[in-house]
């Protein structure tokens, strides 16, 4: 029970003004309904009635709907498909289940996994500088500037981000021209022959796809970091650069402590973005499946629902670790 | 002083990790200008607005777009008033399965879209209902209600209660003090809400693949292109309608937050 609204109630219930609208003579009470009146002094009155009545829609979407939805994804997990009629049979088996332990399957899993740790790392490398300076050295004025140039590739179309990059990557792309501009066109080509990393070209590369990756969820990251950086006191800065320690090591020992639980929750969106995605693998990169692509191939060019419910839960079961492990570091509360 | 010395080295790496998040925008402005009309030729070899006209001109583009529209306006609505009835459901209340229903809220987010997605399509399936612009409706407004809640919860979070009390104590009943007191703190709330629910839904293409049936969003007519390129002066210069048509409704946004920080 909510302490104040009881206790509000029951004064007001002793409060006769409140109970005749006659005696509302201002001229705010003109030409509003003597219904809404009624209603809205029934419903401040009759807390259960008026919380039952908020929650009622929101409920039949979220719980009704989506909450009935993820519940019958696990249970089309269970069933499995005809081969010969392509239909689902509603006979309970583990074949969907059994077949998530396949070796490509696994592979899939752990190189999904490894991207996503990848980008995550990369994230917040990226992420400290501009949040430091966006959070302790940006006056007021170029603060709310930069906030803005934060939130507008997080908020903009992913899609058209996503497409940007082919642009540049492309081979007679900007990547490559800029490359040969500054006459180190070897580099780049040292670097697409690399193993695992490499390929043909940057499009068609693993390392093309961590660009990608990390281009689309960095400002995820940003966020939470900077707003982290914002709750510490200048005063302990400063107190551990007056007791002698220089810039590197009030960072290392003051202010990134500090901050881990805000790099622990952006690195949820990192991670849990580039694990589910399935878009990203198939527009740029070695074309090896991911796990969303996996998901999306099942059920889209397979038809097989049960086969992609069950690796549905492979991002769901990871997600849940990851989400015990960064709790653990606090991330919620810098949410 | 110590500080001093570092500040033009973090200046320097913020400003590159700044210019890395905003040149690929910089350039999708760039190229649907390009004369180019098969490749992705940088620099390009002349300027043109030749493709805007073919661009309009196209009926695929157009419908797309004004599905979207639609989709993205209705999921919008539904979701600032589910958004906002679960946050003032929420808000300085205690009740049974309270936390159960806040993790409800944020789930289709922080799971990842395809599982939402899958999860959709599939009790759709199950309830045999066809594919339709308000199956579309439906999975949209699920995730974007996560965003209206956020924002209004935040701002009634700040929000001093004490102001309800006052206004009842001065003679206003309900009504009054929902219109004139609650109403107008949140409003800002809830139009910032809204836009970031537009901006949202406008954009999806996880969910909105496995709730159409054969509608055309424009980013799955996006999506096409992007892995089989067909029209790619089009869709540049859909490209740069579309981030522009999703940056506006964010840069309002942001200046409306400002300003409710403020109050």
């Amino acid at each position: 029970m909510a302490v104040p609204l009881t206790d509000d109630r029951a004064t007001h219930e002793t409060n006769p003004e409140l109970t005749a609208p006659p005696t509302q003579t201002s001229d705010k009470s003109k030409g509003t309904p003597d219904l809404a009146v009624k209603v809205s002094t029934y419903l401040w009155r009759h807390r259960r009635i008026r919380l039952a009545l908020l929650l009622l829609l929101p409920v039949s979407l979220l719980v009704g709907i989506y909450g009935i939805s993820l519940v019958s994804l696990l249970f089309n997990s269970f069933y499995r498909l005809d081969q010969f009629t392509g239909r689902l049979d509603d006979t309970l088996s583990l074949d969907s289940w059994r077949g998530l332990f396949t070796t490509p399957n696994v592979l899939t899993a752990f190189r999904t996994i490894a991207i996503a740790t990848s980008v995550t790392i990369a994230s917040a490398f990226l992420a400290l500088p501009l949040a430091y300076f966006v959070s302790r050295q940006a006056s007021k004025r170029s603060r709310r500037w930069l906030i803005l140039g934060i939130m507008v590739p997080l908020w903009s179309s992913y899609l058209v981000r996503v497409y940007s990059w082919k642009l540049i990557l492309a081979a007679e792309g900007i990547a490559n021209w800029f490359f040969d501009a500054f006459g180190i066109g070897f580099v780049l080509d040292a670097i697409l022959e690399l193993p695992v990393i490499g390929g043909p070209s940057l499009s068609f590369s693993w390392l093309g796809q961590f660009i990608v990756f990390v281009y689309i969820w960095l400002p995820y990251m940003v966020m939470p970091v900077q707003v982290s950086m914002d709750r510490v006191p200048q005063s302990l800065l400063d107190a551990s650069q007056d007791l002698g320690a220089g810039p590197s090591r009030t960072f290392r020992k003051v202010l990134f402590p500090l901050i881990v639980p805000g790099v622990a929750a952006g690195s949820i969106f990192t991670f849990s973005l580039t694990l589910g995605d399935y878009i990203i693998p198939q527009v740029v990169g070695d074309s090896s499946p991911s796990i969303g692509y996996v998901i999306y191939s099942q059920q889209g060019l397979a038809g097989n629902l049960p086969a992609a419910a069950a690796f549905a839960f492979v991002p769901i079961v990871v997600m849940g670790l990851y989400l015990f492990v960064v709790g653990k570091l606090g991330a919620f509360k810098a949410l | 002083m110590a500080g001093r010395r570092r500040f033009g080295t973090v200046k320097i790496a913020a400003t590159a990790v700044l210019l890395f998040l905003h040149v690929p925008i910089v350039l999708i402005g760039l190229y649907a200008f390009s004369t180019e009309e098969a490749s992705f030729q940088f620099p390009p070899p002349g300027l043109t607005t030749r493709w805007f006209t073919v661009a309009w001109g196209r009926d695929d583009v157009r419908e797309a777009v004004s599905l979207s529209l639609q989709v993205a306006a209705v999921s919008t609505l539904i979701a600032l008033v589910l958004g906002t009835l679960v946050a003032g459901a929420v808000w300085r209340t205690k009740f049974f399965g309270r936390n159960a229903l806040s993790l409800m809220i944020v789930l289709p987010i922080a799971l990842p879209g395809i599982v939402t997605g899958i999860a959709l399509r599939a009790s759709i399936n199950l309830a045999g209902v066809s594919f339709s612009i308000w199956t579309l409706v439906v999975g949209h407004a699920t995730f974007c209600v996560a965003v209206a809640y956020n924002n209004v919860i935040a701002r009634l979070r700040r929000m001093n209660p004490s102001m309800i009390d006052a206004s009842m104590d001065l003679g206003a009943h309900g009504w009054q003090t929902f219109r004139h007191v609650l109403f107008p703190q949140l409003g800002s709330a809830i139009l910032t809400g809204g836009l970031l629910a537009f901006a949202l839904s406008f954009d999806e293409v996880i969910v909105t693949t496995f709730t159409a049936g054969n509608q055309q969003t424009l980013p799955i007519w996006f999506f096409s292109q992007l892995v089989r390129p067909r029209d790619r002066p089009v869709t540049n210069v859909v490209a740069l309608a579309v981030m522009l048509l999703t940056i506006i409704p964010v840069v309002f946004s942001v200046r409306l937050s400002e300003r409710g920080d403020d109050a």
